[in-house]
């Protein structure tokens, strides 16, 4: 046992590299291995386990967060890149008391969401858009286009692109 | 899934990282990662360090000028497609740009990115060799240029030397008269084409086509040029005969094997309606010009 353990190192011998970065407001800094990936950063780091890993290869949009407010995938990010940066991920969607953002609430409300691991980056990426536009086009293919980069293997869609839709109607954005 | 171990390293100017990828084999150089970081993740590239060029000054401008539009290596898709002045003045870079995947990877992907990595299905590398665009390369010994056409080697290989960085792409301005059009044809949104065709064309006073430039991607192993076809259009009134002599032409530059997304045959058909949609749609374009 004793020698077992002698061998076993205490630590990874990764390079690593300090980073400061806002994550959902708040200051953060932290020694990190430079080949951790922002989505294991944000989940096992942080522990805000929201952000969710499908494809990690940027095909799935489940790890979608906003980066200085642009949606990007957070799996084809280092974390190491992230230095500097204002991140918001899905904990920062809702309000501190549990009340639901008007996006959110259009998603339960239309049925948008059965086992819901798609649902944190499809409301991310749906965010991202909302803010940086003044107006949403609401048509079937305009919605379809934005949620394009998000893949759900549950709903067939229909009910997602509604939530946009009402989302969009009950912000004054269609 | 984990990236390989590699070290990093942020360079705060060009001198610096031309002399970091001179010195470490094996170095890559990182932008905006979003075709680099998936195939870390998935363990297809080893690096022994990743040179990444987010400090370098300079490299996230976008520089036009009389005759051509300059895109640093820092630059973001997202940046070139909210550039009104490119919109205007080069349209079908706009117009390809809105195939390129999706705008969580357009924010961060970088064009120059994309032209490295050379997908022989992406859109950037058609662009370039459509507009014979070319590239600046710099490292230890000095600057060069390489033409789009010597750059794409093959599917994913360009021909940069291991010790040089590509610090900007070049897309040569095209005739404020003409014509252009971008056909894509992939199976969602966002996808790497199975098919596309771009062209630029302009008239002559009779109707007829004056200049055209014809190029492909998805079709063969590299961002092709359509000489052949070229030669056929130039001169034509584009009738139902001038666009299936047209196509015919085109059929032998699909060089494309049988691959998962779609066979030869099949890529030969779709780039052949591709090829007839553009021009006819570029020379509506070019019409309208010249009338207004």
């Amino acid at each position: 046992m004793k020698t077992v353990k002698k061998l076993t190192p205490s630590k990874s011998t990764d390079p690593t590299r300090k980073i400061s970065l806002t994550v959902n407001g708040e200051a953060v800094e932290r020694e990190v291995s430079v080949r951790m990936l922002l989505s294991d950063f944000i989940r096992h780091e942080l522990g805000l386990t929201g952000t969710h890993v499908g494809c990690e290869h940027g095909i799935c949009g489940a790890c979608t967060i906003m980066v200085n407010g642009e949606s990007s995938r957070s799996c084809a990010i280092l974390a190491v890149q992230a230095d500097g940066m204002d991140l918001r991920t899905i904990e920062s969607v809702a309000d501190k008391d549990g009340c639901l953002h008007p996006i959110q609430q259009a998603f339960q409300d239309s049925h948008a969401l059965q086992c819901g691991y798609c649902t944190p980056g499809m409301i991310m990426n749906i965010l991202s858009e909302f803010e940086s536009n003044s107006k949403i086009d609401t048509s079937d293919e305009g919605i379809r286009e934005l949620l394009s980069g998000n893949l759900c293997r549950c709903t067939g869609y229909a009910n997602i692109v509604e939530a946009v839709r009402v989302a969009a109607e009950r912000m004054g954005k269609s | 899934m984990k990236p390989p171990v590699f070290d990093y390293l942020t360079p705060s100017s060009l001198t610096e990282a031309t002399k970091a990828v001179n010195e470490i084999p094996g170095a890559m150089i990182i932008a905006g990662g979003q075709s680099l970081i998936p195939a870390l993740n998935f363990k297809l590239a080893w690096p022994s360090a990743l040179i990444d060029i987010r400090n370098i000054p300079d490299l996230d401008k976008i520089q036009i000028n009389d005759d051509e539009i300059a895109v640093g290596a820092r630059v973001r898709h997202c940046d070139v497609e909210k550039d009104q002045r490119i919109g205007k003045l080069h349209p079908i870079i706009h117009k390809a740009m809105a195939y390129v995947a999706h705008s969580p990877i357009r924010n961060r992907g970088t064009v120059v990115g994309s032209i490295c990595h050379a997908d022989a299905a992406a859109e950037m590398p058609l662009i370039l060799v459509l507009t014979d665009g070319y590239v600046t390369a710099t490292s230890v010994d000095g600057n060069r240029t390489i033409a789009a056409h010597d750059f794409f080697k093959f599917h994913m290989t360009t021909t940069r030397h291991d010790n040089e960085i590509i610090q900007s792409a070049h897309f040569p301005l095209p005739n404020s008269m003409g014509g252009y059009s971008f056909q894509e044809f992939a199976r969602r949104s966002g996808d790497y084409a199975i098919a596309a065709i771009a062209c630029l064309m302009t008239l002559d006073n009779s109707g007829k086509v004056e200049e055209v430039k014809i190029a492909g991607c998805g079709i063969s192993q590299r961002p092709i040029r359509l000489n052949n076809v070229e030669q056929i259009v130039i001169g034509s009134n584009l009738t139902e005969n001038d666009l299936s002599q047209a196509m015919e032409a085109l059929g032998e530059s699909v060089t494309s094997p049988d691959d998962i997304h779609a066979t030869n045959k099949y890529r030969k058909h779709l780039a052949k309606k591709l090829l007839s949609k553009s021009l006819i749609e570029a020379k509506e374009r070019a019409q309208k010009r010249k009338l207004s």
